[in-house]
């Protein structure tokens, strides 16, 4: 390859050139620019003066209760949202592998709100709430149990776990699908021949084999969860009462509707390493599992 | 006896993915209600159907300008980080050095970190390059498709280095004593070969690109170079108490969505497999 150093190889290795080039300018200069402005106080106006404070935007954090509450509510969140997806991730699974003529036509239904953005899926959910959500009540005679969960505060909660698990079930499926199907039926059928029950042969024979899904799973929907922004955005924009503003709208909202630049970015920091630890973790998580096998 | 099982349990899981999918049912048939019938009745369908309220919608989203820009920023980003990501990760592998493994740990280690984090100074730093260079790396599609790429080339990286590590040198042997340049060896012998992983990286990116809301909507300020997820939200905003045309907006904004999805499913699910479980 070296030996021709023509006209073609030079203008080929050009491509590689100019995504490192638009790798640096995109990703590495503004993460390290980024470290750099948070130690600063700076309102985001390029003529007013960027002040350094060191490292006072970082303690004054430690103090910030709205900050320390968008934590609380993402940890909520994601505690739940990463119990209710997988579970209903799994269940449709393990119902759409079996020999049902429809399972292919169900498996796309299912997987069909992951397509449409967290955006989107928020706005729609808005109006569900908003009108026939009620309107469902009145006619079942549970106004008490649907009625706009998006004006109670803790209900409007439920309503992101809600939304999210909506989302993410279907593409859990898919993960879960191809645990399934790398099983030897054999396991399953030996199983049956012994006399175990439907419950017996998924929760001592199936659920066993799938520990490194569920492990791929569980994280996929534990960092998903904790970046959570555009459902959040549309769905509940953080309210009723700043009640459901997580970890990324605050950081948002710090920046772009207080004005606070410097100190928001030090949020921003703070949050990077946060969502690093997880995924550290993952991969520490399945580096043991290899080991295991 | 078995059969007629089959055929109730494929009867309950259509009902099942009808219920799931409710909501969309819902959005569509309220999109042709006035006020009050939404009022009344949101769960019926509509009295007569006008399409009265997506004509509104068309013209107060600008949506076909706005589908146009979609499809643009999204097809010409996927585009350049197919080009670039592929050609980039076969050089990887076929020219390891400290250097590339030093770029290639480093796309992989910056794939954890949140847009959040940067977003701010990315912009700060897009608007120096603007007022260095005259290239309108802010509120332009060129700018935005410029920060896409970007933000894709970590992942793309990944999944092509991935399989071309797999690829024998020895294949692309007969093409080096042919005499092919380095542009010839990739387009005739490693990229064809590279089928399947680039319809995975497709996929997932127009998926991501499509949807994608907080990236262009710092990156973009002027209404005319607007994504549908931006039109959608300021559109949102602004008629929140007009649910019709509201609804309208959101199945239009939608449905090339679903088409997509109906001529493509099987290497879209396949795709989201595949990229999950790398």
């Amino acid at each position: 390859m070296k030996k021709r150093r023509s006209a073609a190889y030079y203008s080929f290795m050009c491509l590689p050139l100019i995504m490192t080039l638009i790798f640096l300018t995109v990703i590495v200069v503004p993460f390290f620019l980024g470290i750099g402005y948070s130690f600063f106080k700076w309102d985001g106006i390029p003529i007013n003066p960027k002040i350094f404070v060191g490292l006072d935007n970082y303690t004054e954090l430690f103090s910030d209760v709205r900050f320390w509450q968008s934590g609380k509510h993402t940890v909520i969140f994601t505690i739940f949202s990463v119990i209710s997806t997988n579970c209903l991730g799994l269940a449709f699974a393990v119902l759409l592998t079996r020999k049902y003529a429809a399972r292919n036509v169900a498996r796309v239904m299912v997987f069909a709100p992951h397509l449409i953005g967290g955006l989107l899926l928020g706005f729609i959910w808005k109006f569900v709430f908003s009108s026939p959500f009620p309107k469902l009540g009145e006619v079942l005679g549970i106004e008490n149990l649907l009625f706009n969960w998006l004006l109670n505060e803790g209900f409007a909660m439920a309503a992101l776990v809600f939304v999210n698990t909506w989302k993410m079930a279907g593409y859990i499926m898919i993960i879960y699908i191809s645990g399934i199907q790398g099983i030897s039926t054999e396991f399953i059928e030996a199983a049956h021949v012994d006399g175990a029950s439907a419950i017996q042969r998924f929760w001592y024979i199936m659920l066993p084999l799938l520990r490194p899904a569920v492990t791929i799973t569980t994280f996929i929907t534990l960092a998903n969860s904790f970046k959570i922004f555009d459902v959040n955005l549309s769905l509940t924009g953080g309210g009723p009462f700043n009640s459901t503003e997580m970890f990324a709208m605050n950081i948002y909202n710090e920046m772009f509707t207080r004005g606070n630049y410097g100190y928001g970015q030090a949020k921003a920091i703070v949050f990077f390493i946060l969502v690093a630890v997880v995924t550290l973790a993952q991969t520490y998580a399945n580096k043991q599992k290899e080991v295991e096998m | 006896m078995k059969k007629r099982k089959n055929i109730i349990g494929s009867v309950l899981l259509i009902l099942l993915g009808l219920a799931f999918l409710s909501p969309f049912y819902l959005v569509f048939v309220n999109a042709f209600k006035n006020r009050v019938e939404i009022a009344l009745d949101p769960l019926g369908m509509p009295k007569e159907w006008s399409l009265e309220y997506f004509i509104e919608a068309v013209e107060k989203m600008n949506f076909l300008q706005t589908l146009g820009n979609t499809v643009k920023v999204s097809f010409i980003s996927v585009f350049g980080i197919i080009v670039l990501t592929s050609t980039t990760a076969w050089i990887m592998v076929r020219m390891k050095n400290k250097w590339t493994e030093i770029l290639f740990y480093s796309l992989i280690a910056t794939m954890i970190i949140p847009t959040q984090s940067i977003m701010m100074p990315l912009m700060q730093f897009m608007g120096s390059m603007t007022d260095k260079t005259g290239i309108p790396f802010l509120n332009s599609h060129f700018g935005l498709i410029y920060m896409n790429i970007g933000f894709g080339c970590g992942m793309g990286v990944f999944l092509y280095h991935g399989f071309i590590k797999s690829i024998p040198l020895e294949i692309e042997e007969a093409a080096i004593l042919d005499g092919c340049n380095l542009w010839q060896r990739f387009w005739y012998v490693v990229f064809p070969m590279l089928k399947n992983i680039t319809i995975t990286v497709a996929i997932l990116d127009v998926i991501w690109l499509w949807n994608d809301y907080l990236l262009p909507s710092l990156a973009l300020s002027s209404k005319d170079l607007f994504t549908l997820p931006l039109s959608t939200f300021s559109f949102f905003e602004q008629y929140t108490i007009q649910w019709n045309l509201a609804m309208a907006g959101l199945s239009m904004t939608i449905i090339p969505v679903i088409v997509f999805y109906l001529a493509a499913q099987r290497y879209i699910m396949d795709s989201v497999a595949s990229g999950a479980l790398k």
